[in-house]
C-alpha cells in the first residue's frame, strides 16, 4: 500500500537551509529563491549604474569637464556600461526571470542542476564588488565596456585587470546558467509536454542559452589574451610587437553582438507571456515566433563585424555584414507584427505591465529602425562613435530590455510575493520613465548626426542646449525610480492580497499558490498544452488537465 | 508503518530536490565541453588570422620541429584508447583491471606533459618574442592546462575505484564516464591543434 501525502509537508528543503528572508542570503538551491536573488542583486547594481549615468549626464550639462576629472569620467562611463550590461540586464532577464519561470513552464520542480545554479548566482556579487571596488584601489578601468586595445593596454593596468577578472567571473556565471537552461528545457520537460506547446519564454531562453554557451567562451579567451598583453607584455593586440588590434575587435564582437540578443531575446519571450494574458487573446503566430527566435540566434552569429565598419574592414566583409544585419530585421519584424496582432482587437487592460510592454514595442521599433540604418556602411561611417550610436543602443537595451524588466516585475510581483503592486504608482512610474527616457535619448540622435563624439567629457559649445535637454530627461529617469522603489517595498507589506491567479492567466506558474511552495505545486505538475488559450472555447478541463496516471494517484 | 513510508517518501522527494539529476549530468558536461571548445575555436581563429594578415617581422624566429609533437599526438591517442579500456573493465566489474588501465592513462597524460615541457625548453623562441610565438604558447599552454586537469581527474577516479565502499563502480560509473568524455575532448582538441599549429 502506498499512501499519498501532501508534498508540501514533506518537501521542506534540507534543514540546513535557513527559512524566511534569511534564505535569500544563503546558498539556496530553490530556483525561485535564486531567481529573486538575481533580481534584487541586479536591481541593486542598476541603482549604482544609474547613479553613474546621472554623474555622466551632470558632467555633460556643460561643454567643459568641470564636474569631474577626465580620467574619472572615463572610469565612470566604463563602470556604467559594464555594470548595466553584465550585472543588471544579463543577470536579470536571464538569471532572474529564467530561473523563476522556466521550471514552471517545463513542469519541473527545479532546474536541472540546482547546485550549479546557486554557484552561478553567487559568482555575481563578488564580481560586482570587485568591479566597483577597483575604483577605490587604484582607479577603475578607463577603456569603456569594450576594452579595446591599445586603450586597454595603455591605461593603468590594475583597474583594467580587475575589470577582466570581474567580467571573466560574470561570463562563467552566464555559461553555467546557459548550460542549466538548455538541460532544463530539453531534458526536464514534464512527460506529455511537447516542445511546440511550451510557452514562448522557453524558446527565447533556449535561443539565448545557445548564444551564451557558444559566444561567451570566446570573450573569456580573448580577455585572457588581453590580460597577457597587460601583464606579460605579449603582443597579441599590440601592433608595436607585431600584433593586431582588429583581431581583438573581431573576437570581442563575436561575443558582444550576440550579447545584445542575450539581453533582448529573453525580453521578447517575457513580452510574449505578458501581452496575451492582459489582452485576453492567444499569442498571434506561435510557430512563426519560434522560427524567428531561432533565425535570430543563427543570424546573430553572422553580423558581428557591423560594429567594425571603420576598422579597415575589407569591402567584401562590409557588404556581407550589411546584408546579414539587414536580414535580422525580418525575424524581428515578424515578432513585432505578432505582438501588435496579439493586441489587435483584444480586451486590453491598460495596467502597468501592459503600459511598459507597449512602451517597449514603441521604443524598440525606433531602436530597430536606427539599427537597420546603422547597418548600412555609408551611414555608419558617418555616425560611427557618435551619440547616434549611444542613442540607438539605449533604445535597444533601455527602451527594450529594461522596459520589459519593469513590465515583468509588475506582471509577476503578485506571484513573487502574494501581494499586488499599486496600479497608480505603477502608471506614474511608467509615465515618468517613458517621458524621461525619450527626452534623454531622442535628442542624442541629433547630437550624433551633427558629429558629437561619444565617450568624451568635453564637447563643442554648439551642443550645449540639446545636452541639457537630454540631462533633464536623465533626471526624470532617475526620479522615476522612486515611485517604483516605494511601490515595491510598501506593497510587500501592505499590498492587496493577490490570490493565486490575479490575472486569470493560463501559464503554469499561476496554477499554484502565490508565493509558490518549495516544489512549485502541491500536487503533480499540471500539463498545460495550450498556454495561450485565452478567449478560445476549449474549456478549462482540456487545458489544465493532468495526465491520467496522476489523476489516479490523486484519487488514492 | 504509515510513518515509515512517509519518512521514506519524504526522503525521496528531498533527494530528488537536492541531488543533481543524475541522468542529465553527461548532457550538461557535453554542453560545457561545447562551450570549452568555443574558447579553443577563438584562439584558433586568432592564430589563423595572424598567419593570414600579420607577416613576421624580419628578425623574428618562429620554427617548430615535428618529432616531439608527433610523439605527443601518439601518446594522447593511445591514452584515449586505454581510458576506453578502463571503462570497459569497470562495466565488467573488473576493478583491478580498470585501475590498471586508469593508471596507464594517467601515466600517458603525464608523459605528454613532460614531453611538452621538453619541447618548450628546446624551442628557439619565447612567449613574448613575436605574436606567432605568443599564440603558440597560449594555445598549447591552455591545452596543457586541460591535460593537467584531466590527469588529476583520472587519478581521483582511480582513487575512488579503490575506496572500500566502491564510490566508482559499475553501478555508479558517472565519474569515470565524465572524466573519459572530457579526456576524449582534450585529445580531439590536440589533434586539431596539431594540424593547425604544426602541419599547416
Amino acid at each position: 500500500m502506498t499512501i499519498s501525502i501532501p508534498p508540501q509537508e514533506s518537501n521542506q528543503p534540507s534543514s540546513l537551509q535557513p527559512k524566511g528572508w534569511l534564505r535569500y542570503f544563503s546558498f539556496s538551491l530553490d530556483h525561485k529563491v535564486i531567481g529573486i536573488q538575481y533580481l534584487v542583486c541586479g536591481f541593486f547594481f542598476y541603482l549604482i549604474g544609474g547613479a553613474l549615468a546621472s554623474a555622466i549626464r551632470i558632467e555633460l550639462t556643460s561643454p567643459l569637464s568641470d564636474f569631474m576629472a577626465r580620467d574619472v569620467y572615463n572610469q565612470v562611463l566604463t563602470l556604467h556600461g559594464t555594470i548595466m550590461i553584465f550585472l543588471w540586464i544579463v543577470p536579470v532577464v536571464n538569471g532572474a526571470f529564467g530561473n523563476y519561470l522556466i521550471p514552471f513552464y517545463v513542469g519541473a520542480r527545479d532546474m536541472a542542476f540546482p547546485r550549479l545554479n546557486a554557484v552561478a548566482f553567487w559568482l555575481i556579487p563578488p564580481a560586482g564588488l570587485l568591479l566597483i571596488g577597483s575604483y577605490f584601489i587604484n582607479g577603475a578601468a578607463q577603456s569603456g565596456w569594450t576594452a579595446y586595445p591599445p586603450l586597454s593596454i595603455t591605461t593603468p593596468a590594475a583597474g583594467q585587470l580587475i575589470w577582466i577578472i570581474s567580467v571573466l567571473l560574470l561570463g562563467g556565471s552566464s555559461i553555467f546558467g546557459g548550460i542549466n537552461f538548455i538541460a532544463t528545457i530539453l531534458k526536464l520537460r514534464r512527460p506529455g509536454l511537447k516542445l511546440m506547446q511550451l510557452p514562448m519564454f522557453c524558446w527565447a531562453m533556449l535561443g539565448t542559452s545557445i548564444l551564451v554557451v557558444l559566444s561567451t567562451p570566446v570573450l573569456a579567451g580573448t580577455l585572457v589574451l588581453l590580460s597577457f598583453d597587460i601583464v606579460a607584455h605579449t603582443g597579441f593586440f599590440n601592433p608595436a610587437l607585431g600584433g593586431n588590434v582588429v583581431v581583438y575587435q573581431h573576437l570581442f564582437w563575436f561575443y558582444s553582438h550576440p550579447a545584445v540578443y542575450i539581453m533582448v531575446l529573453p525580453a521578447f519571450g517575457l513580452v510574449s507571456e505578458i501581452l496575451p494574458v492582459h489582452s485576453r487573446k492567444p499569442l498571434f503566430g506561435y510557430t512563426t515566433m519560434v522560427y524567428s527566435i531561432m533565425a535570430i540566434v543563427v543570424l546573430g552569429f553572422l553580423v558581428w563585424a557591423h560594429h567594425m565598419f571603420t576598422s579597415g574592414t575589407p569591402p567584401w566583409m562590409r557588404l556581407f555584414f550589411t546584408i546579414a544585419t539587414s536580414f535580422i530585421a525580418v525575424p524581428t519584424g515578424i515578432k513585432f507584427f505578432n505582438w501588435v496582432a496579439t493586441l489587435w482587437g483584444g480586451r486590453i487592460s491598460l495596467n502597468s505591465a501592459v503600459l511598459f510592454s507597449c512602451g517597449f514595442i514603441v521604443n524598440f521599433v525606433f531602436g530597430g529602425i536606427t539599427g537597420v540604418a546603422l547597418a548600412q556602411v555609408p551611414f555608419d561611417i558617418h555616425v560611427h562613435d557618435t551619440y547616434f550610436v549611444v542613442a540607438h543602443f539605449h533604445y535597444i537595451v533601455y527602451g527594450g530590455s529594461v522596459f520589459v524588466i519593469f513590465s515583468s516585475i509588475y506582471h509577476w510581483y503578485p506571484k513573487f510575493t502574494g501581494r499586488m503592486l499599486s496600479e497608480n504608482l505603477g502608471r506614474f512610474h511608467f509615465i515618468l520613465t517613458f517621458i524621461g527616457f525619450n527626452l534623454c535619448f531622442a535628442p542624442q540622435h541629433w547630437l550624433g548626426l551633427n558629429g558629437m563624439p561619444r565617450r568624451v567629457a568635453e564637447y563643442d559649445p554648439q551642443f550645449e542646449l540639446v545636452n541639457q535637454i537630454s540631462s533633464v530627461g536623465a533626471l526624470i529617469m532617475a526620479l522615476s525610480t522612486l515611485p517604483f522603489l516605494w511601490n515595491v517595498i510598501q506593497s510587500a507589506f501592505n499590498g492587496n492580497i493577490a490570490g493565486d491567479n490575479p490575472w486569470r492567466a493560463l501559464t503554469p506558474e499561476w496554477l499554484t499558490s502565490s508565493p509558490p511552495p518549495v516544489e512549485n505545486w502541491k500536487g503533480p505538475a499540471p500539463l498545460v498544452t495550450k498556454p495561450y488559450g485565452y478567449g478560445v472555447n476549449i474549456g478549462s478541463k482540456s487545458n489544465l488537465s493532468t495526465s491520467k496516471s496522476e489523476l489516479e494517484e490523486e484519487k488514492q | 508503518m504509515t510513518n515509515v513510508i512517509q519518512s521514506e517518501e519524504a526522503k525521496e522527494v528531498e533527494i530528488s530536490h537536492e541531488e543533481e539529476h543524475a541522468d542529465h549530468r553527461m548532457f550538461g558536461l557535453a554542453t560545457f565541453l561545447v562551450a570549452d571548445g568555443m574558447t579553443f575555436a577563438g584562439f584558433f581563429a586568432a592564430y589563423l588570422t595572424y598567419k593570414a594578415v600579420n607577416p613576421l617581422l624580419p628578425d623574428a624566429i618562429y620554427e617548430l620541429e615535428l618529432p616531439l609533437p608527433t610523439l605527443n599526438t601518439i601518446l594522447l591517442l593511445v591514452s584515449s584508447a586505454t581510458f576506453h579500456r578502463a571503462g570497459q573493465a569497470l562495466h565488467k566489474d573488473n576493478a583491478t583491471l580498470c585501475q590498471r588501465w586508469l593508471l596507464i592513462t594517467a601515466g600517458l597524460g603525464l608523459a605528454f606533459l613532460v614531453s611538452q615541457m621538453v619541447e618548450y625548453f628546446t624551442l628557439p623562441f619565447g612567449l613574448t618574442d613575436n605574436v606567432y610565438a605568443s599564440t603558440f604558447y597560449a594555445l598549447t599552454g591552455f591545452h596543457g592546462l586541460h591535460v593537467t586537469l584531466g590527469a588529476i581527474m583520472i587519478l581521483i577516479v582511480w582513487w575512488q575505484t579503490r575506496s572500500p565502499g566502491g564510490r566508482v563502480t559499475n553501478q555508479n560509473s558517472f565519474p569515470l564516464e565524465a572524466a573519459e568524455l572530457y579526456w576524449h575532448f582534450v585529445d580531439g582538441i590536440w589533434v586539431i591543434l596539431f594540424i593547425i599549429l604544426y602541419l599547416l
